[in-house]
């Protein structure tokens, strides 16, 4: 096949599309929390939260909606367990953020396999379908990549703009800004860091979640084990990447999204005489080299990794 | 108003009461779950204890599944020790455990003394490149060790399953992705026999003391303590923090390579790719229990142990799902985590106004 014309295919752009949105939430999520200063390494456990719980409340007749709804709530559950851990109690966000994907993911499992103790193939839900705007969808090119998505990947473009809108264009933004850089600057106007610090990891976890959730809602129509696969760490290696930006954010996840697409259509040409592993280990190596790529000029939140304790300079 | 006042150095009884006062609080929370599967709290504990202590085949299965516990714990502990954050230790055991096969399933042909220190080295070593990579990506530019160490057990899994389906797999194995099997010469004696007991556990508890000597005893101990409380000041103090990394780092992933020799040579005979049920992340709770100690590590690496194969045998007699042992040890991480805060602060309760905390360090 050729490589020209895989981009030239409104099919691929719309697989880069469809791939990239759980890391966008995903991304997303990471840069809110790590803009305020807090390292969210429970990433991971809180997709598989998402994905759950979003999907298990569908399965018992919440909607839609509802199941984004509970797997935005279970997101920001486990997001005020981690921020409670690290910030007023100030304990290292590294292991907090290990254990609070260990709990998520464990519970996530424990939950599903108590509620279906013996399904051998899991039960389907009816996932949401993409949205059909009549004109727009007819467009070419442009209409069956954009239009062949589901709602979730328009909320998630969404989510990037107000993330972008919120933290540069008001005085909230301002403020987590600030109070992952220097946090005793934003006290001494009187705000409270711990307030700010814990509202934006569970902001932030909450989109973490609807990532997951996209997973089981929208990509799939059921809850396997193991099928958020690494996409967690992925996002924190693509929110360095991104240097913390939401535009730059999107754009490292549909990168990402397209590398992925390209190699799946890659792997039906060269597949014969290179192993399937090969391929699906890319998104891991890419992520390391995306890692690798910014190491020296990466600008990292400067309070990021350290807590804060009222009245110590 | 909470308030932390710093405290001496702890008292020993203190170390030892904090992570079993985190291990109690996480099984009784884990009545919540237990409960809503439908099955008395008590009688599933009893269960699980008789699973894991209840005769002399639960007593030693628990032993077994301990000594590669021990090992990913000690991987973790030292690394968290100098605060190198190696997540890895679950990809550096499945890179130990493919060594150990290609060492030891026929391509050499030696006796036992030959072929096995051979496989057993091969296995650290190869645990210890693996983290070498991270370890030089940070001290060399500055990569964050967690995401890119977590992102190489992918890695590394899909690399086993890649060697597994092709160069290294089975002839005789029906078409199984699994490897050939250990000559006799490369595989670790039992200790029992007709139980499944192994030498991996000797080769545990003598890392265990040894890694004890070197943080206690040795030049190279002080260096990783003194980096790991402040790498700054070491580096002021002249000290070699670099160079602190990358021992630590191989030392942390030939731990990790060791489990997984002691799964092949020891446990199994061959290797698959579902090998490990997460040991590697598990470890990173069993050091986080111990206090980071070495030879706590074997203590809690006992306690997670005998959850694993409690849960085991009790999900089989109840409706309660094994993934129960998971949860509980992710409880005990966190529990660990805020009981530690009682190791290092006095905690007071003070009337607002009056709060003016001291720098808590």
């Amino acid at each position: 096949m050729d490589f020209l014309e895989i981009f030239l295919s409104a099919n691929f752009w719309a697989a880069a599309l469809r791939i990239a949105t759980p890391l966008v939430f995903g991304v997303i999520g990471a840069l809110i929390c790590e803009r305020a200063g807090v390292l969210n390494l429970g990433i991971e456990g809180i997709f598989t939260a998402g994905a759950m719980a979003g999907w298990m409340a569908v399965w018992l007749g919440a909607g839609l909606w509802g199941g984004v709804l509970v797997a935005a709530g279970a997101g920001a559950f486990f997001g005020l367990i981690h921020a409670i851990l690290t910030v007023p109690l100030g304990l290292s966000q590294h292991v907090s953020g290990i254990g609070v994907t260990l709990f998520a993911t464990s519970l996530s499992y424990f939950t599903y396999r108590t509620a279906l103790p013996d399904v051998s193939s899991p039960p389907r839900i009816e996932p949401f379908k993409p949205l059909d705007i009549p004109g727009l969808s007819d467009l070419p090119f442009i209409g069956p990549a954009l239009f062949q998505q589901t709602a979730l990947t328009f909320l998630a473009l969404f989510v990037v703009a107000a993330t972008a809108f919120v933290l540069y264009r008001t005085p909230l933004g301002l403020a987590i800004r600030a109070v992952g850089d220097n946090p005793s600057a934003v006290e001494s106007q009187g705000l409270s860091v711990y307030g700010l610090r814990i509202g934006a990891v569970v902001v932030g976890s909450a989109l973490m979640a609807l990532g997951g959730a996209f997973l089981t809602m929208s990509a799939f129509d059921a809850f396997f084990f193991g099928m958020v696969n690494g996409r967690g760490w992925i996002c924190i290696a693509l929110t360095v990447f991104a240097s913390w930006r939401p535009g730059k954010a999107l754009l490292g996840a549909l990168l990402f999204g397209a590398f992925d697409a390209f190699q799946v259509r890659l792997q039906t040409d060269v597949g014969s005489f290179i192993p399937g592993q090969v391929f699906l280990m890319m998104p891991y190596v890419l992520s390391i080299a995306a890692l690798i790529l910014v190491a020296r000029k990466a600008d990292y939140p400067r309070a990021l990794l350290t807590p804060y304790f009222r009245g110590q300079r | 108003m909470i308030r932390f006042e710093p405290r001496e150095p702890a008292s020993l009884q203190r170390l030892i009461l904090i992570p079993v006062a985190a291990a109690i609080v996480a099984l009784v929370l884990a009545a919540i779950p237990i409960t809503a599967a439908g099955v008395n709290t008590f009688t599933a504990y009893g269960l699980m204890a008789k699973g894991a202590f209840g005769s002399m085949f639960a007593f030693t299965e628990m032993l077994t599944r301990a000594a590669p516990l021990i090992l990913t714990g000690l991987a973790a502990a030292i690394a968290f020790r100098a605060k190198l954050w190696n997540i890895g230790a679950e990809g550096q055991l499945y890179a130990g455990a493919l060594a150990a096969v290609a060492v030891g399933t026929g391509w050499i042909d030696a006796p036992a003394v030959v072929l096995l220190p051979l496989v057993i080295l091969a296995g650290a070593a190869a645990g210890g490149l693996v983290m070498l990579g991270p370890t030089l990506l940070k001290t060399r530019l500055g990569v964050d060790e967690v995401v890119t160490t977590l992102l190489l057990n992918f890695v590394i899994l899909l690399f086993v399953q890649m060697m597994l389906e092709g160069p290294m797999q089975d002839p005789m194995g029906m078409g199984w992705p699994q490897s050939e099997p250990m000559l006799d010469a490369a595989t670790l004696p039992k200790l029992m026999s007709r139980m499944r007991i192994h030498g991996g556990l000797i080769i545990a508890f003598a890392a265990a003391i040894a890694i004890h000597i070197l943080l206690k005893r040795t030049v190279w101990g002080f260096e990783i303590r003194a980096v790991g409380e402040n790498a700054s000041a070491a580096a002021h103090a002249g000290l070699p923090v670099k160079a602190t990394f990358i021992r630590v780092g191989l030392l942390s992933g030939a731990m990790a390579g060791l489990a997984g020799v002691g799964e092949v040579a020891g446990l199994k005979g061959y290797l698959t790719a579902d090998l490990s049920p997460g040991f590697g992340y598990s470890g990173i709770v069993v050091a986080m229990l111990a206090g980071l100690s070495p030879l706590g590590v074997v203590i809690a690496a006992l306690f997670i142990a005998s959850i694993f194969v409690g849960a085991d045998s009790m999900s089989r007699a109840t409706s309660v799902s094994n993934y129960l042992a998971d949860l509980i040890v992710a409880m005990s991480l966190i529990c660990v985590l805020i009981s530690g805060l009682f190791l290092r602060f006095r905690i007071k309760f003070v009337k607002p106004r009056t709060n003016i905390s001291q720098e808590t360090q």
